[in-house]
């Protein structure tokens, strides 16, 4: 019923781009979609042998149009050096993908052209969609207030 | 105000902060030769630095349209460089209506997520309740019922029509065509009023459910969807000839905002946009969900990539959507709208008085939620605007760990600066219409 069913491959970070590279040249001509997944709160999720969970993950979705197929690469990334090489070279539509992973998980693409905030104001601090950022709270107030008069 | 405070002391930022386009005297030749080559995808050599070197300063202009432009479709704001009435550079600054909904999705449960996601793209928000249920149903492992995907794509489709009558009605009034928005937002409500027989809501559904939809088709739903279906087509043929016979129109659109099919696939750009360019890529056709491998339509596309091939993609998609209604509603089949596992369904609300086991799983479901077992899917459908994903972690509790939407507005609009570059500026009002954002699908 569902035709989504996407091939799903790890690659190491220093292999990050020749690999997608070669998925490119192999007819992935669309970058379909890339994200970013905090594995802070989730240490011991499953991993095919060989692959050492860290805590960051960057997931990029490739898309072929002939024959049609999709592939998902997943890529370890550690939490102290969170940088991957950007995609911008290879598809000028993860500009903005790459931008909202760094601005809202502190992903930090190296060789973007204009890696800078773009859903959060200039000036924030920290990444919010990061597990150790707290969603924090208003206060509500559920009785009246005292009466002053 | 001083002087001094005028003044740009940081190399590299602009008066208004680094998130701006930087003026040119500070954009070294290289950098812009990257930017307008990757942009184009063009080898850096070939981009057109030459023409665009030969500007100065002095001669450009650079101002803002938006955030509260009536034409931007919401709060999209644009940077644009003009020298004299032509576009050079266009920067697209969005994020005024961020709210977080992904990290609020990661703090509520698969019960509650629906009136999260329909909330994003709240112009066609059946389709974001859809491809998150699909998404959540992958990670589970279930197959709803036939007639609960039925009653899906009958009312996604339904939906999809009633977004492109929301672009008709918006793109004319953009263009000065104002009879036009009426009419647009006159059959748009006819189709609301439809969903709201059917949901309870005219917007923001939460109507598509993990494990089928909320309720079943109400009585009489048939002659319903026959009356919408035999009102709409000869309206659609009035508004036709309303702006396809337009010479204003025409003038106004034709060869305005074109994009190269190279472009559009290096830029990520899907749905019409991408139709528009020449290339057939419909995810309903060319990656069949659901049922539409069982259903005969044609895939609309332009040849020129301009807006108007854009407005007639939309226009007769509409009239392939009142075909697919059609035939959706002769397969219809009988049973259940949701699939019948109580970790996962709730139970009618008369059984929760008489058995006590009805009422644990009700309790249960609503208090703590269905718990979805530890994986991750990726689930695309193909929305009004073009392929909406749905990226979801599951670590085994009742919440997404990580819930990512891939906005098809979100990526659409990275084609701006390359639409829009060499043209008039009149013609932005133009090309953003074109590409339909909706900017809270663009910003979550």
């Amino acid at each position: 019923m569902t035709a989504t069913v996407s091939e799903v491959v790890h690659v190491g970070r220093d292999e990050y781009i020749s690999k997608i590279t070669g998925y490119r040249d192999d007819g992935y001509v669309m970058c379909a979609d890339l994200c970013a997944v905090d594995y802070l709160t989730h240490p011991g999720r499953r991993l095919p042998d060989g692959v050492e969970a860290q805590r960051f993950e960057v997931v990029v979705n490739l898309l072929s149009f002939d024959p049609p197929r999709r592939v998902r690469i997943r890529t370890q990334v550690p939490a102290d050096d969170p940088t991957v090489p950007s995609l911008f070279d290879l598809y000028p539509g993860t500009e903005a993908m790459e931008r909202e992973a760094f601005d809202l998980m502190g992903i930090v693409f190296s060789d973007h052209p204009d890696l800078t905030r773009i859903l959060m104001p200039e000036d924030w601090e920290g990444h919010p969609l990061r597990k150790d950022y707290s969603v924090g709270r208003i206060p509500v107030q559920f009785k009246a207030p005292a009466d002053t008069r | 105000m001083t002087d001094t405070d005028l003044t740009v002391d940081v190399p590299g930022e602009t008066s208004e902060g680094a998130q701006e386009m930087r003026p040119r005297n500070i954009t070294t030749p290289t950098e812009l030769g990257r930017e307008l080559g990757a942009v184009l995808r063009l080898p850096e050599s070939a981009a057109p630095l030459e023409e665009d070197a030969e500007f100065t300063e002095d001669e450009t202009m650079i101002i803002n349209m938006g955030p509260q432009h009536p034409s931007t479709h919401g709060v999209l704001r644009l940077m644009l460089e003009l020298d004299g009435e032509t576009v050079l550079r266009t920067k697209p600054i969005i994020g005024y209506l961020h709210t977080g909904m992904e990290k609020t999705g990661e703090e509520l449960t698969y019960t509650q997520e629906g009136t999260n996601v329909t909330r994003m793209d709240y112009l066609s928000p059946l389709f974001n309740e859809c491809v998150f249920a699909m998404a959540a149903e992958e990670l589970l492992g279930i197959e709803v019922p036939a007639r609960a995907t039925w009653i899906r794509m009958l009312m996604c489709e339904l939906n999809r029509i009633s977004s492109h009558l929301l672009f008709m009605a918006t793109n004319g009034m953009d263009l000065g065509a104002l009879s036009m928005m009426i009419y647009g937002w006159r059959e748009r409500e006819t189709l609301l009023a439809f969903f709201e027989k059917v949901t309870g809501l005219r917007m923001n559904h939460d109507y598509i459910r993990v494990g089928g939809v909320a309720a079943d088709l109400p009585d009489g739903w048939e002659d319903d969807v026959d009356d919408l279906c035999e009102n709409l087509p000869p309206r659609l043929d009035e508004y036709d000839e309303l702006l396809t016979g337009q010479p204003i129109f025409r003038e106004r659109t034709e060869g305005v905002g074109v994009l190269t099919p190279a472009q559009a696939i290096a830029l990520s750009a899907t749905g019409p946009i991408l139709r528009s360019t020449g290339v057939t890529w419909d995810l309903r056709r060319d990656m069949p969900y659901q049922f539409y491998d069982q259903l005969d339509f044609d895939v609309v596309v332009g040849s020129y990539g301009d807006s108007f091939d854009r407005y007639a993609i939309r226009l007769n998609e509409m009239r392939e959507s009142i075909k697919i209604v059609q035939q959706i509603v002769d397969k219809m089949p009988a049973g259940d709208y949701r699939i019948q596992d109580r970790k996962i369904t709730p139970p009618p609300r008369a059984r929760i008085d008489q058995s006590m086991e009805a009422l644990i799983h009700h309790f249960k479901l609503f208090t703590e939620g269905m718990k979805v077992p530890e994986g991750e899917a990726y689930v695309a459908v193909e929305s009004p605007r073009g392929e909406l994903g749905c990226y979801l972690v599951a670590d085994g509790g009742p919440k997404p760990y990580r819930l990512h939407m891939r906005g098809p507005s979100f990526v659409n609009l990275q084609t701006l600066p390359t639409m829009m570059r060499g043209g008039l500026v009149a013609d932005a009002v133009a090309i953003i219409s074109s590409v339909d954002p909706v900017m809270g699908e663009v910003d979550r």
